[in-house]
């Protein structure tokens, strides 16, 4: 009987190279985002506020892990929420773990769910605005993602086409509880400004339609919930997949965030077997269903599967394709993945380093 | 087997804990209503500092809507993915046959009993008039 027991000395600094594809950056206070903002919008705020497709609209659709689903050791001393303060990412996370790129992923506000379309587009412009001012320019190793209020296509065109060619941005961001599955001709423009910007769409998990968050109904508890973003991940994929949206859209390139993996080998395998009887019905699509995900899908890795057995883990990966793995750490959230430590299965140099950097260097064309 | 002393009785009063640097390690000496107790600050999980988390008590459920509270402030909460320790063992609560957290020997002894044995802290000077804590590593 083996007992996990981590008692090594620790070094201060991790000799580890890596590109972290998921940091949440956090505003000090709500207000941050006003001076990227008309005064209409101020205005409305301070009047209406913002109004998602659920009941309590400032509230999470469940109560997380810990407060601001946050690690607890994520608080800056000088006051505001985990991820506001740029010293304390760099001290406790950039520096230490030897971030080379780290991509933000902003979910303050939910712009893309709000009920109010204007109002989320301007959102997104605010927000974007708000990530270089606030981040980029302070920080060189960071990015940006294109925040879009996907509702409204032409509003979300608008803002790709607005963005496009500036260094500071690096992806397309959506979050998957839309209104319709992500691979309707609704959200086609958004698929083809994205394309044609040369950005990748990535799809993190979270936002709110008012739909159940399981195809079941609503979960009574948070770690079903935790585990609903799976099945909203896959009902994404498929969607772009049945969809016809790769056929469409050649050049496009999905990034699905922070979903899990166990499920990917298992989907792609369930989609060939209907589409091997069924292909009548979507005769849009020229290739397996398979053949697609393999080659318009990455996927970033934390939460870490945690198989009981090493070899599980690296048989994963395997049938995943060993390219189309993102490190990500989900900094500053309690979920956080270590580089050091979230892979419990003997990769290679050339694997660890593959799926740390390579892989993010050669998807988001950093340096 | 080195002695070290870490702390002044007094510094780590009870429900209190501190974070101290022996070897190398970084340990966390906790004091559970007098009892004095010593872990590594290392998560066997993914590494973060564990005795940076909360310290809570045992919560058990039969059926939703029913709890049981028990062991007030006798385990600590992993700051990241809320694993818990028995700060007494370093066993993890969910999982106490195969995952632990390495636990360390305390001893408090009086000042002019460590004078005579002329072992010293490395960081303060001893006083024959208090007591210390003192890990075995």
């Amino acid at each position: 009987m083996s007992v996990t027991e981590l008692d090594r000395a620790r070094s201060a600094q991790s000799n580890l190279r890596i590109i972290d594809c998921d940091i949440h950056p956090a505003m000090t206070a709500w207000t941050e985002v006003h001076p990227f903002l008309a005064r209409r919008w101020i205005d409305h705020l301070q009047v209406y506020g913002s109004h998602l497709r659920h009941a309590f609209s400032e509230a999470l659709t469940h109560p997380r892990m810990s407060p601001d689903a946050a690690r607890v050791d994520a608080y800056p001393d000088e006051g505001g929420p985990p991820g506001s303060s740029l010293a304390l990412m760099r001290q406790q996370h950039l520096d230490p773990n030897g971030v080379d790129h780290g991509i933000l992923i902003p979910l303050r506000w939910n712009p893309g769910s709000q009920r109010n379309l204007e109002f989320g587009v301007a959102l997104t412009q605010a927000m974007n605005t708000w990530q270089v001012e606030r981040w980029v320019r302070q920080e060189p190793r960071l990015r940006a993602s294109v925040l879009i209020a996907q509702e409204d296509a032409a509003g979300s065109v608008a803002e790709i086409e607005a963005r496009a060619g500036d260094p500071n941005f690096v992806q397309v961001l959506v979050l998957p509880r839309t209104d319709e599955p992500l691979g309707r001709r609704r959200y086609w423009p958004i698929f083809a400004a994205a394309e044609q910007a040369g950005l990748p769409i990535a799809v993190h998990v979270g936002g709110t339609n008012g739909h159940p968050s399981t195809g079941g109904g609503w979960p009574s508890y948070y770690m079903e919930e935790h585990h609903a973003v799976a099945e909203s991940m896959q009902a994404i994929v498929s969607s772009l997949v049945f969809e016809g949206v790769f056929e469409r859209f050649p050049k496009l390139r999905i990034v699905i965030m922070e979903g899990g993996l166990g499920w990917i080998p298992s989907l792609s395998a369930r989609m060939d077997k209907h589409w091997a009887k069924l292909r009548s019905e979507v005769p849009h699509l020229k290739r397996r269903p398979s053949d697609y995900v393999r080659e318009h899908i990455w996927f970033t890795t934390q939460p870490m599967e945690e198989p009981e057995s090493a070899a599980h883990l690296t048989e994963l990966f395997e049938r995943i394709g060993w390219d189309r793995l993102l490190f990500s750490t989900d900094y500053p959230h309690w979920d956080f993945d270590d580089p050091r430590y979230a892979f419990r299965a003997p990769l290679t140099p050339a694997q660890r380093d593959q799926i740390l950097f390579g892989n993010a260097q050669k998807f988001y064309g950093l340096d | 087997m080195t002695r070290h002393v870490v702390a002044t009785v007094e510094e780590i009063p009870p429900g209190s804990r501190k974070i101290v640097e022996v070897g190398g390690r970084e340990i966390g000496v906790f004091n559970l209503a007098g009892e004095f107790f010593a872990i590594a600050n290392r998560c066997p999980h993914e590494g973060a500092s564990l005795c940076k988390g909360r310290i809570v008590g045992l919560v058990e459920a039969d059926e939703p809507g029913s709890y049981r509270f028990s062991r007030k402030d006798e385990l600590v909460r992993c700051p990241w993915h809320g694993w818990e320790f028995d700060i007494r063992t370093g066993k993890s609560w969910c999982d106490p046959r195969r995952t632990k957290v390495k636990s360390y020997d305390i001893k408090l002894e009086d000042g002019d009993v460590l004078a005579e044995t002329k072992l010293r802290a490395e960081t303060f000077p001893v006083s024959v008039e208090k007591r210390y804590v003192v890990i075995e590593l």
